[in-house]
């Protein structure tokens, strides 16, 4: 995605860029080791990055672990600083909470917590951990940390799907998304030591596509952002992005199978139409039926203005990164002398695949 | 998937080196070893990774095979040892690797094939831009042309994968210290191919490549079909440009994601081969030879006219999508004359054409 194209930032742009960098400097890094399911080995990866970083000289503490820990864990524990955990009982509940004091305190380069996702009892300093770790990182301690994703706001409707359980403490997702880095926890079901209750082999794996999945969407948005800063325009990239160009007389078969190469891609759905003056009521009818089909696909809709159609696709297609535009057979009409936007979208693709769609009524 | 007596394969992804494919191997090995599992290493590449090779102390190592080519000593796997060794599971380092000329087979991919057939369980490594659809898409984000390629259906067959994730910051970290490549080339390494933005493309195709393939392997789920109920079926024109090779990865691609059927097609004169120069010839049947290799199904027809000819075969076999590359820019005076891609689509106004562009970085 590092063309040889650049593009030089606006001044504002970089102003703001400029402001970010100098916020991030002065705050913690944030690690998260993203798992798909307990037991994926997530603390035990978190550890032995504490220990590695450790041993190479900085200074490292434990603020948060399990309160009781497999002996494999246990072992690795021993060779680092802890700052325990506070146990505070609410409503008959007991609440292991970070001692957030002793840890500005001791002021440590870097600390680990797991469990990101729990919750503070109520009248704590943060309701949620979360929070805590948003504090250290202010006060520029970096932070490794590890989360399931069952956890993560966003995608609960998604596990639920696949678990039939929800799971009661949660993080959103876009404190995931603005964490320096994020790292996937992954290991196949058979290798997990399942406790009884726990979701099947063939369920820990749609969990398991889900957690890289995400993954792969929250290191996407991050290398958009590292384009962004260095004045680089992104190409053609490692997801499917199709767009879909709609006209009052598009057959829905576009959108049916965009939204189907969609899905099975992984990928983003587009739709565009151009506005128009003058287009007569039973065509705009038409038009409002197509749009409407395409919110109900799940496209993301444009609306580009009239001018030149094909110019505004193209502009439309590099920024949103297009690598595959669907249009109708019916648009190849051409005008004496004039060549039809079918054959020029064609001409000047470069980074997109034309589909071009029979336009049923016709044929 | 395998069947009954036949080894298990288990392969190890990456983005790029040094992520720690072989080390999580080796530590499998090791896991195996203690539970009692005969296991014995077939390959290993220790780059001079110390971590890496302390993992395999107290694995057994079946000796490499010394072969010469051209005046040099050469190293390769020997399989014919470790058959005769017949252990339960073998580890195999690099799996997308060339062999020498003059070894049985071309790819260590193949002699994995071997020990998998005689019942031995293999584990091995593998980066995500050796993965044949792959190779375009990593030429753009990277604009290194990947030349040592393994076809997708070896990993589709494979019993599973797991992907080794490092974020490619604490894979810089590893550069610099020296742990991947001596320092020298390291920074050489870090100017070039493992810069953050190269890195970090790279990480996100391997983890929608892995999520892919975790997909697949999930479910036996019903092929995708058109909404006549029609599974898909692509077919893929294949000419004598060179282009073709991107093309047929492409169309092979979406087929696969679409789980659809795969079909590649070249016209050729009505004279049928021998009416061609034999340098065209050769570029042809080296194209059809790709395809084959990426098991798709392949034709030659003679026909008068190349876009009729197209236009009747996608009738004849149920296409439902046709696969072309954009034709060549013309002089202007041929403007208002169709182009063949044109007249493809004029002529096969009831199927679905999509015309793939040449990517340029």
């Amino acid at each position: 995605m590092t063309g040889p194209a650049d593009r030089r930032p606006n001044p504002e742009e970089l102003l703001r860029h400029l402001q970010a960098d100098e916020r991030r400097e002065q705050r913690g890094r944030l690690k998260v080791f993203l798992g798909y399911a307990s037991r994926v080995g997530k603390s035990q990866r978190m550890l032995h990055e504490g220990v590695r970083r450790k041993q190479r000289g900085q200074d490292v503490i434990v603020a948060a672990i399990q309160p009781v820990v497999p002996p494999d864990v246990a072992e690795i524990l021993e060779k680092l600083e802890v700052i325990p955990t506070v146990r505070w009982m609410h409503a008959g509940r007991p609440y292991e909470v970070i001692d957030l004091p002793a840890v500005f305190r001791r002021h440590p380069a870097a600390c680990l917590i797991d469990g990101l996702a729990y919750d503070n009892p109520p009248g704590s300093r943060n309701p949620k951990r979360w929070q805590d770790v948003n504090e250290l990182l202010d006060r520029g301690i970096s932070v490794i940390t590890a989360v399931n994703l069952q956890h993560i706001e966003e995608q609960q409707p998604a596990v639920e799907r696949i678990t039939g359980k929800r799971a009661n403490q949660c993080i959103p997702q876009a404190f995931l998304a603005e964490a320096d880095e994020i790292e996937v926890v992954d290991a196949p079901p058979e290798e997990l030591h399942l406790a009884p209750g726990e979701p099947d082999p063939r369920r820990l794996g749609e969990l398991r596509e889900l957690a890289l999945l995400l993954a792969a969407d929250v290191v996407d948005q991050q290398l958009l952002g590292y384009l962004g800063s260095h004045g680089l325009t992104p190409q053609w990239g490692a997801q499917e992005r199709i767009l879909v160009c709609l006209t009052p007389h598009s057959d829905l078969e576009m959108l049916r199978s965009g939204r189907r190469n969609a899905l099975r891609f992984h990928g983003a759905l587009l739709a565009a139409h151009v506005e128009q003056a003058g287009l007569s009521e039973q065509d705009q009818k038409l038009l409002s039926e197509k749009l409407e089909a395409a919110r109900e696909a799940g496209a993301e809709l444009h609306t580009l203005q009239s001018g030149d159609f094909v110019d505004a696709v193209l502009e439309l297609a590099r920024s949103q990164r297009v690598t595959q535009i669907f249009i109708g057979h019916s648009l190849r009409r051409r005008g004496w002398l004039t060549r039809n936007p079918v054959d020029r979208l064609i001409d000047a693709s470069e980074s997109f695949d034309v589909r071009v769609f029979p336009h049923r009524g016709m044929a | 998937m395998s069947s009954a007596g036949r080894g298990r394969l288990k392969v190890y992804i990456g983005y790029a080196a040094g992520v720690g494919k072989t080390y999580q191997m080796l530590a499998d090995a090791q896991d195996l070893r203690r539970r009692g599992v005969d296991v014995v290493v077939g390959y290993f590449e220790p780059h001079g990774r110390q971590d890496t090779i302390a993992q395999i102390t107290g694995l057994e190592v079946i000796p490499r095979r010394v072969l010469e080519y051209r005046g040099t000593r050469l190293e390769e796997m020997d399989t014919a040892a470790i058959l005769r060794r017949r252990p339960a599971v073998c580890v195999v380092d690099e799996f997308a690797h060339t062999n020498v000329p003059g070894c049985d087979r071309n790819k260590r991919w193949e002699e994995v094939h071997v020990l998998l057939d005689a019942g031995i369980d293999v584990l091995t490594t593998m980066n995500v831009q050796h993965l044949e659809s792959l190779n375009d898409q990593v030429w753009n984000v990277t604009g290194i042309r990947v030349r040592e390629t393994v076809p997708d259906w070896v990993l589709d067959e494979a019993d599973e994968v797991r992907l080794i994730d490092v974020t490619p910051r604490a894979l810089r970290n590893r550069l610099e210290r020296g742990v991947v490549y001596s320092t020298e080339k390291a920074q050489q390494a870090m100017d070039h191919f493992f810069t953050e933005a190269n890195l970090a493309a790279l990480r996100e195709i391997a983890l929608r490549y892995a999520a892919h393939e975790i997909e697949e392997k999930l479910e036996a789920a019903p092929a995708e079909t058109v909404d006549t109920g029609r599974r898909e079926r692509i077919l893929i024109c294949v000419t004598a440009n060179p282009f073709s090779a991107s093309l047929i990865r492409r169309g092979k691609r979406v087929a696969d994601y679409l789980r659809g059927d795969c079909l590649a097609l070249h016209v050729l004169p009505q004279g049928g081969w021998a009416e061609l120069p034999a340098g065209t010839r050769e570029v042809i049947e080296r194209h059809l030879h790709f395809a084959r290799n990426l098991r798709i199904d392949t034709h030659a027809i003679a026909g008068p006219h190349v876009p009729r000819s197209i236009a009747n075969f996608a009738r004849e076999h149920q296409v439902t999508q046709i696969f072309v590359g954009r034709s060549l820019p013309r002089p202007w005076f041929k403007l208002l004359s169709e182009t063949v891609v044109q007249q493809i689509v004029r002529l096969s106004a009831d199927t679905q054409i999509t015309i793939v562009s040449q990517r340029r970085r």
